[in-house]
């Protein structure tokens, strides 16, 4: 086991996870009400995150991890097909 | 073409469609029926994910629900798709590496004991029969608007055809066919909503419609149902009326608990790598946003259609509609000023809440209904909040191809759903209970028999419960919710991610998760529903929200217990440093 591997996977999941936290429970919840003073377009910024933008950013948040893990995979395994070979016997 | 022809045809097409799919691959293995051989392409799974994950609440129930808690309705919205972001990071990757086939699999090989399976076992199969029961009635309720067939003959269908194609084709059918399922669901829930977005805003994307200007006008759609809402004796529409402690935990246990829902969990265990279940966690959350962006949107939209179309307009001339959901018994009038209008305001127009009909009709031909009068408000209109999709075309007044497609998508989403659910129960009785603790010695071929008969057993349970739908449905959801929250996800994520946890640990935070959760829930709604409410509620938090709490319970449990008890055994920390490689 490559323990570096595990430390940096970790980071990149708690910090992705801060960012989860902050566009639901921040901008859609907590800080909701101060958010709906401003107005793009028809939406209050807070009742948009709470209805739109934090779906929006949930996706991108999966996205960027997924880009971020096969980066650190091919880093650490040199190619990620290989614990599959070994998998299949 | 007349409606009914046109709703046989669609439903009927997608029905012929979903069983050549099962025919076309049934399971010859145990691999096969349990996680589809793991060669699910992370683009189908993604799909059959969002079919299997978006059910019959999804499609019917929850724009309605939107339109009716406005600003509130938002916990469901988060609360259901925030959960693939920590499925994702932190279970999905390494439960498929881990490679086994069930979610109990998992939990009692990684702590070793037969204690903590069964009780894994345990929550899961009530997990997924409370949900089953929400489908089968879905089922029912379309078939006996659409195809006005008598619901108890409609849930048989819908039996049949799960029947069809989950016992023949196990994982791997019911992944081709969610594929299927997928499509026609998507497509039938967009298309009405992009012509009402069109008909109300001009703007044809419906995520933008609803934040634009009402068609031909100054005024946004948003501050305009704001008005309404207002006028009418609602909250604003873009307001909480619950406390921001309630909604924050409330979307807790809704994302937590769909993390810890077993029959999402598996189909991560059906693509070939561990690359694959992460793309194909992001693909799944792609598909489903499109609907669940979508339905504040619609929820918006009907909100103001229906307003428009039934206020202060007298019964005799109400629309159609309104007519043939009051037949169905989803909406009922009770004309308090005996002024033969239709006034629709806030507050409950019935005592008892839920219509009583009687066979007769009143003087302007409305169903009466037994209920007293709710006189503390001068509301008239009971409405059942499922109408708001399904009648949605027909308030707009789109032609009957889209009400006939909305009909074949609603069955397909709750078809979808029934059929994941109904496999993982019979996994986890073939698999876990039988091979795994009473039978061990079985061969595979024997397995893969008692799976089949598992899945035609929880196929009758699941019809029972639709022909004669138990009360309490809506008051379960939040256990499901609540249990797979405070039971399921803690056990896998600490099992990953804290090897020290010991079998010790991992159970008693499991029974605390369970007994907690349940109690809170069992008390509130079940033994005193008339303390439930804020003044009650530990730190105001409702019995939807109180999974979250449990969850943290379990957390410190398991944490404190692990302590006093010996390490995991070595083979153990191999097995979990195995599952963090890639």
């Amino acid at each position: 086991m490559k323990s570096s591997y595990w430390k940096s996977n970790l980071i990149i999941v708690t910090s992705l996870l801060f960012v989860w936290f902050i566009v639901s429970y921040g901008f859609g919840i907590i800080w909701s009400d101060e958010l709906d003073n401003l107005k793009i377009g028809g939406f209050k910024l807070g009742f948009w995150f709470s209805q739109q933008g934090s779906i929006y950013f949930f996706v991108l948040i999966i996205f960027t991890y997924v880009y971020l893990l096969n980066k650190l995979d091919k880093k650490y395994f040199n190619s990620s097909e290989k614990s599959e070979i070994k998998e299949k016997d | 073409m007349e409606l009914q022809t046109l709703t046989y045809l669609f439903v009927g097409i997608s029905f012929a469609l979903y069983i050549g799919i099962a025919i076309w691959s049934r399971a010859r293995s145990t691999n096969d029926f349990y996680i589809a051989g793991k060669g699910v392409s992370p683009i189908a799974n993604g799909m059959a994910t969002a079919a299997d994950w978006m059910s019959a609440a999804s499609f019917i129930s929850m724009a309605g629900l939107i339109a009716f808690l406005g600003k509130d309705g938002s916990v469901y919205l988060m609360g259901w798709t925030g959960g693939y972001v920590l499925l994702a990071l932190l279970l999905a990757p390494y439960l498929r590496k881990f490679g086994q086939y069930t979610v109990p699999d998992f939990i009692g090989t990684r702590y070793y004991s037969k204690a903590a399976r069964l009780v894994a076992i345990i929550c899961l199969i009530f997990i997924s029969f409370t949900y089953v029961a929400g489908q089968m009635r879905g089922v029912g309720i379309v078939f006996s608007r659409f195809l006005e067939v008598d619901i108890n003959t409609g849930v048989i269908i819908g039996m049949l055809i799960v029947f069809f194609y989950a016992v023949l084709g196990g994982m791997k059918g019911i992944t081709y066919t969610q594929v299927a399922q997928y499509c026609v669901l998507i497509f039938a829930y967009l298309v009405p909503a992009i012509f009402i977005s069109l008909l109300i805003t001009n703007n044809p994307i419906p995520q933008l419609g609803f934040g634009d200007k009402i068609a031909g006008s100054s005024v946004y759609l948003l501050d305009k149902l704001d008005q309404l809402s207002l006028e009418l004796g609602f909250n604003a529409y873009t307001e909480n009326t619950k406390s921001n402690i309630d909604v924050f935990f409330i979307t807790a246990a809704l994302m937590f608990g769909t993390a810890g829902l077993p029959h999402v969990i598996v189909r991560f265990f059906t693509v070939p790598k561990v690359s694959d279940a992460r793309k194909s966690a992001g693909y799944a959350l792609v598909f489903i946003a499109l609907l669940y962006t979508t339905a504040p949107a619609v929820a918006a939209f009907a909100k103001i259609n229906f307003i428009d179309s039934v206020q202060k307009v007298e019964y005799q001339s109400a629309p159609n509609w309104f007519k043939n959901w009051e037949s169905i018994g989803l909406i009922a009038w009770k004309d308090k000023n005996d002024d033969g209008i239709i006034n629709y305001s806030s507050g409950n127009a019935l005592e008892g809440v839920k219509p009583i009909y009687t066979d007769q009709l009143g003087k302007h031909g409305q169903r009466v209904v037994k209920n007293e009068p709710n006189q503390s408000n001068k509301n008239e209109v009971y409405i059942d909040n499922d109408i708001m999709v399904l009648a949605n075309p027909e308030i707009a007044q789109l032609p009957n191809w889209v009400i006939a497609l909305v009909a074949a998508g609603a069955l397909a989403a709750a078809l979808s759903t029934a059929a994941g659910l109904l496999l993982v129960i019979s996994a986890s009785i073939s698999h876990d209970l039988m091979k795994k603790m009473l039978m061990p010695k079985i061969t595979e071929k024997q397995e893969l028999i008692f799976a089949r008969c598992a899945a035609a057993v929880a196929i009758f349970i699941a019809g029972l419960f639709g022909i004669y739908p138990p009360g309490f449905v809506a008051q379960v959801v939040a256990f499901a919710f609540g249990l797979a929250a405070s039971t399921i996800f803690p056990a896998l994520f600490l099992g990953i991610f804290y090897k020290r946890l010991n079998k010790e640990g991992a159970i008693a935070g499991m029974i605390t998760g369970l007994l907690t959760t349940s109690s809170y829930i069992i008390y509130f709604k079940f033994l005193n529903p008339s303390f439930n409410n804020s003044e009650f509620w530990i730190f105001g938090i409702s019995p939807e929200g109180i999974g979250f709490l449990g969850m943290i319970m379990n957390f410190i449990v398991a944490l404190i217990v692990s302590n006093f008890y010996s390490r995991p055994p070595s083979e153990i920390y191999q097995m979990i440093d195995e599952i963090r490689k890639p």
